[in-house]
């Protein structure tokens, strides 16, 4: 784990206060995909928090992940638009597909899952995305199509 | 709707918010914005930029001597955290849980100093209404739902996006006349408006003019401003499970009546959608009995939950109880789901004389529930189908049906 990159996120909030927690763990986030163990016990030395509560916090939000992401990120929207044009369907498709739960990664490394509340696109529901990429109108056929691509894309790294 | 203020004229919220800061000699200004718009984030941090240089924002506005810092604060993605009190906890770097008022936070709100709360879009109307005064803004609307209002129309209609229209408009106009209506020949069912704690219209209230109180009447709210548009193909026995999974997992768990009334509900309304076969007849009982308690159920959330989540979490329960009952009784009496959502209470066949035995379903079939030779009609094996709806999907020849 890249530790480095955690301090450069802990020096840009030289005033240690507890207001700064939530951008400190998003900031994380961003650089690792992730939020890891080392940067939690790092961020609470620098705000001197319990371990304990920082985990307090981040479980509460939902943006928050504990686990290593996947190389693909797949973001199921499960908004309300979403809902409406089948977007349960999807959800169970791609679970089948790779084998994995919401907030799991598949063990090749390749997939994670994770489901969100309205991407903000609904006029193009259902959506997904793929490490920030959407996804417009998903239906089965579309789904099997994306994951071969972006199978044999992985495959080929 | 929020978002495409921001992301289309970030300076309206910022001269809004300027302007109320002055009015109420605030020097700090936060705005709250979902993680989820990395775009409208980046606008807006762009424009507070470009509104430091010009002195619109910063120390000394305008030589007035008056300073306004504008902070942007990435929401890290809870429903609750909307909620006036939640949002000031998670700004503060806690977790998002209400909190009693009073003390209301206009005296003692973000790190315990007075704090108003404002939506984005009440905020951008400010500049308009103080250049072309109260009387432009008030000319639109209707006696106690002045000027438009912002509605984002999505779901089962020919045009999404977003629409402004005058407060009074029908709800009518905006689905038929500028929504274009429902696409693919099927009829309207309902909409859903205000957001995961709003209320669904049915057809007989169309007509409805879309202004606050109206809306309270037939059990609906503005809320958010969003209106999603169903089909017939939609459920509304499924509608409420939806909402009532998003508001229970969304529920910060603070107090009793949200954190486990929700649960239960939801757990009654999975009860009513969930397979026939192998049901004892005492859990046949309590389908029956369970429905029965819902509205006590529902009256015990509202009244008893600390905030605004938890007593609006009934809402889509009780508005498609009220409007679409029939629909409610077709799942637990007959077992059936006319709009064929409810994948436990399907059955799929294939009818014999359309199918060509091309073997395209039980390639698919994710539970290798579809048996036949090549060239033969095929079967599915009912202890197997778990109702996916693959078959129908891909079948070039019509010949699933669905009951
Ligand atoms: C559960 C919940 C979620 C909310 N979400 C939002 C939201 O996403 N955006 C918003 O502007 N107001 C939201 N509100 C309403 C705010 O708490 C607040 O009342 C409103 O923004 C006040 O602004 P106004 O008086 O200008 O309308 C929410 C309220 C509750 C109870
Ligand atoms: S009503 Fe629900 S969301 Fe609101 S404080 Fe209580 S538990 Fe939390
Ligand atoms: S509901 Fe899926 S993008 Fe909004």
């Amino acid at each position: 784990m890249n530790n480095n990159a955690i301090n450069e996120v802990i020096e840009k909030y030289p005033s240690a206060k507890r207001e700064y927690l939530i951008p400190m763990l998003q900031d994380v986030q961003e650089i690792q995909g992730f939020v890891s163990k080392d940067s939690v016990v790092m961020i609470g030395d620098h705000l001197k928090l319990p371990g304990a509560k920082i985990y307090g916090v981040a479980t509460f939000y939902n943006q928050f992940r504990f686990n290593k992401p996947g190389q693909f990120h797949i973001q199921i929207c499960r908004g309300t638009a979403c809902h409406v044009k089948g977007s349960v369907n999807v959800l169970e498709s791609i679970e089948r597909a790779l084998n994995i739960k919401v907030g799991q990664t598949s063990r090749d490394g390749l997939f994670s899952l994770e489901v969100v509340a309205c991407l903000g696109a609904c006029g193009l529901a259902p959506v997904i995305s793929v490490n920030g990429e959407f996804y417009a109108n998903v239906d089965n056929k579309k789904l099997f199509k994306i994951l071969k691509n972006l199978r044999k894309e992985g495959g080929t790294k | 709707m929020d978002r495409a203020v921001i992301e289309g004229d970030p300076y309206r919220l910022i001269e809004g918010m300027a302007i109320a800061a002055y009015g109420i000699g605030a020097s700090k200004a936060y705005v709250y914005l979902r993680a989820e718009y990395p775009l409208a984030i980046q606008r807006l941090k762009d424009a507070i930029e470009v509104a430091k240089t010009y002195g619109f924002v910063g120390n000394n506005i305008l030589d007035s001597g008056f300073n306004l810092e504008i902070v942007i604060k990435k929401g890290a993605v809870a429903f609750v955290c909307g909620e006036e009190t939640a949002l000031i906890k998670s700004i503060e770097g806690k977790r998002g849980m209400p909190k009693p008022r009073p003390p209301y936070p206009a005296v003692s709100g973000l790190f315990d100093k007075p704090t108003i709360i404002n939506n984005v879009e009440s905020l951008a109307n400010i500049p308009n209404i103080i250049r072309e005064g109260a009387g432009w803004f008030n000319g639109v609307g209707t006696e106690n739902s002045k000027g438009t209002k912002v509605f984002a129309l999505s779901g089962n209609i020919a045009n999404t996006g977003l629409v402004e229209v005058a407060m009074g408009t029908t709800l009518k106009e905006i689905i038929f006349e500028i929504g274009g209506g429902i696409p693919d020949g099927y009829k309207y069912k309902a909409v859903q408006i205000g957001g995961p704690s709003g209320g669904c219209i049915p057809e007989s209230e169309i007509d409805i003019q879309i202004d606050y109180e109206s809306l309270i009447t037939v059990g609906a709210m503005m809320g958010s401003g969003g209106l999603v548009v169903m089909d017939e193909n939609t459920c509304m026995v499924d509608v409420a499970k939806y909402f009532m999974g998003f508001i229970q997992s969304e529920s910060c768990g603070k107090c009793i009546p949200c954190r486990e009334g929700t649960r239960r509900m939801l757990e009654i309304l999975e009860r009513i959608a969930s397979g026939k076969s192998n049901e004892t007849e005492l859990e046949t009982l309590e389908r029956f009995q369970s429905v029965l308690h819902m509205t006590d159920l529902a009256t015990i959330i509202q009244d008893a939950s600390l905030c605004g989540l938890g007593k609006s979490a009934p809402n889509p329960v009780l508005s498609t109880l009220r409007w679409f009952r029939h629909e409610y009784e077709e799942h637990i009496y007959e077992r059936k789901c006319r709009a064929k959502v409810c994948k436990e209470l399907l059955t799929f066949t294939i009818i014999e004389d359309k199918c060509t035995g091309c073997t395209l379903c039980a390639i698919q079939c994710p539970t290798d529930a579809i048996l036949g030779s090549k060239k033969h009609p095929h079967y599915i094996n009912f202890e197997k189908c778990i109702g996916c709806g693959t078959c129908l999907e891909v079948c070039n020849f019509d010949s699933i049906n669905v009951e």
